[in-house]
């Protein structure tokens, strides 16, 4: 792991699926740097500068956080909470990519301010073209938040 | 009612003692003052017969002394009033004068005849003081009797009240209680006679132990009954709890299963992708022909699990009703599917639809799935009809769907709405079953129903109600069809 500039946090249980959306990335040449966290507590970590990334600073938040909804350790609404409500990390844009089409989940995670919200096609070529336009949007296009939007007193008027 | 019967028996028995008492005492009170009188009667007859005879020599003799002393000799007997002889022409001879206390009297004049000749006449009269006196007493001793007798009637009365008001009464008492209060139980104390009110007494009794068997039979099977009924509803209740049980255990289990399979696919058709991608060049045209095998394959259950997630969420949602018009949902569904209708020549006729009460998203789903089934099938078509109209039935729209395409035999009508039930084969066709399984269930929460007719290679027909089942199906005529 760098400790430098994060461009897509991915954080997902299964390799496959790791390596089906790393594949995906990587052949649009859209993200120099993926970091790949496997469960919703090394994603905490990872966001959080703890643990086996203490190393890493809050001035650097990953551009985007692509996270799946069934993680193991913590699940992937309270990895959501966890960084919206701290105003430290709470700029951080998440995108939820899930097989989960469930109305539930989707109220919930739009309460608790999710950036975005999409499910993984079965079809490859969709699943491809969808990780092609996030990437494409969030890396590219889309402004990231400066870096007065993660400091704690910008928050409390 | 005992009261007036008690009356009258105590009436009954004084009038019945008075009128008999009456009767008798009047015939022989009756019979005293004839026979007294005519026994007076015979008496005086005789006595001036004697007077007669005892006066003839007087007369004879014109000697008015012996005649004074023989009517003297009537001072024996109280009754005579007075007694007097009196010559042919009329003029006293001989008299003679009792104690006379007035009133009624007898009076009787004889004539004194010897050797046929009329030598005078005697004349008697004879106080009936001393019959009437007789009879006033004889009148006060009946008096006294009847006062007496109809004392003595009305107590034998008041046993006899005993015997027969008493038992009729406690008969009325007891039907005041099975009348009123519905007691079976009660019984009238038998009289121990054998006379009818005995036997009534006793057929009363019987009749009320009849009773209260039959109701005590009633009871019982009213018990079961009510037993029997609460068993039921409990036996129900549970059934409900467990079918809803079984119910969302098996969405919950849809929901998950297809969910859960989603994540394999994706992963076998990535990887198959990717060996497309980036072996494609080392594969021979079989592995690639197999790889695109592999890829349909998973793209097919990719449908399937899509489906079948869409039929399971089906079964959770709730159907939020509201009026909306068919014509503007039929006009969106149609937009949408033009767009994969490039080289299609289709006719679409739409007719004005009516508004209704539903879920406009459910219905939606109703009208996509049945449109492009209508749409599917008539792909073999050069020109393809699609009508879409309603028809009333009962005051109630039946919309429907008719199309021009393939049909299907009606032998196999009843396999429509079944989940994963095709009547097509895969090649020529392509779809999952699902569809018309998702329309039924789709309608059946609305309370309405659908059916279809068809024939094969002539066109399929589709009809559905929302809230109201008719009793007859419509039909439409294939005249634009």
């Amino acid at each position: 792991m760098t400790n430098g500039n994060i461009e897509i946090l991915l954080v997902e249980d299964n390799v496959d699926d790791v390596e089906l959306a790393v594949r995906a990335l990587r052949r649009e040449k859209l993200a120099n740097d993926i970091t790949v966290a496997r469960d919703g507590e090394e994603a905490l970590d990872v966001i959080f500068c703890r643990g086996a990334h203490a190393g890493r600073s809050f001035q650097y938040p990953p551009r985007v956080v692509l996270l799946d909804l069934k993680l193991p350790k913590v699940q992937g609404l309270d990895v959501l909470k966890a960084i919206k409500s701290d105003p430290r990390t709470k700029a951080i844009p998440v995108v939820i990519m899930t097989s989960s089409r469930e109305e539930r989940d989707l109220v919930d995670s739009y309460k608790l301010g999710v950036n975005a919200y999409v499910q993984k096609p079965v079809d490859f070529e969709k699943f491809r073209s969808m990780v092609k336009d996030l990437g494409l949007f969030w890396v590219v296009i889309n402004q990231a938040p400066p870096p007065k939007a993660f400091e704690p007193n910008d928050q409390g008027q | 009612m005992a009261s007036t019967i008690k009356a009258k028996l105590t009436w009954t028995s004084a009038m019945v003692t008075s009128i008999a008492l009456l009767v008798a005492g009047s015939a022989f009170v009756g019979h005293y003052v004839y026979s007294y009188r005519a026994s007076v009667a015979r008496n005086l007859v005789v006595q001036a017969n004697t007077i007669a005879l005892n006066a003839v020599p007087a007369l004879r003799f014109d000697d008015p002394e012996s005649a004074d002393e023989t009517l003297s000799a009537l001072g024996a007997d109280r009754n005579i009033i007075s007694a007097a002889i009196s010559r042919p022409d009329g003029t006293p001879f001989a008299s003679y004068t009792g104690t006379d206390s007035g009133g009624r009297r007898l009076e009787l004049n004889h004539p004194i005849v010897s050797e046929g000749e009329q030598l005078g006449t005697v004349h008697l009269a004879f106080s009936l003081e001393e019959l009437y006196g007789d009879v006033a007493r004889y009148a006060q001793i009946a008096t006294v009797v009847l006062v007496l007798s109809v004392a003595v009637a009305m107590l034998a009365a008041r046993g006899i009240q005993r015997s027969i008001v008493r038992p009729v009464a406690r008969l009325a008492d007891a039907a005041r209680a099975v009348s009123q209060e519905q007691n079976y139980a009660v019984r009238v104390q038998p009289t121990g006679g054998n006379d009818e009110l005995g036997l009534l007494v006793d057929t009363f009794n019987e009749m009320l132990a009849r009773i209260q068997a039959r109701e005590a039979e009633v009871d019982a099977g009213n018990q079961r009954y009510e037993r029997l009924t609460e068993e039921l509803e409990q036996r129900v209740t549970q059934r409900t709890a467990e079918l809803e049980s079984t119910n969302k255990e098996l969405e919950a289990f849809t929901y998950s299963v297809s969910h859960d399979l989603r994540a394999p696919l994706r992963r076998i058709d990535g990887f198959a992708q990717l060996l497309v991608d980036e072996y494609n060049a080392e594969l021979p045209d079989e592995a690639r022909h197999y790889l695109s095998r592999v890829r349909d394959g998973t793209r097919q259950m990719g449908l399937l699990v899509d489906d079948l997630l869409n039929l399971a969420r089906l079964g959770r949602q709730d159907v939020r009703l509201q009026v909306a018009g068919l014509s503007s949902i039929v006009q969106r569904v149609t937009t949408s599917l033009q767009r994969d209708l490039e080289g299609r020549d289709i006719e679409w006729q739409i007719q004005p639809l009516p508004f209704v009460e539903c879920d406009p998203s459910l219905i939606e789903v109703v009208f996509t799935n049945l449109l492009s089934n209508a749409v599917k099938y008539t792909r073999p078509r050069a020109h393809a009809v699609i009508k879409v109209g309603s028809i009333e039935q009962n005051g109630h729209p039946v919309i429907y769907v008719r199309d021009n395409g393939v049909g299907f035999s009606m032998k196999y009508a009843d396999k429509l709405f079944g989940v994963f039930q095709r009547l097509h084969r895969a090649e020529d066709f392509e779809g999952t079953g699902v569809g018309l399984a998702t329309v039924q269930r789709i309608l059946h929460k609305h309370a309405g129903t659908i059916w279809a007719e068809a024939e094969l290679d002539k066109g399929a027909c589709f009809y559905f109600t929302l809230g109201a089942i008719p009793e007859a199906r419509p039909t439409v005529s294939d005249q634009n069809a």
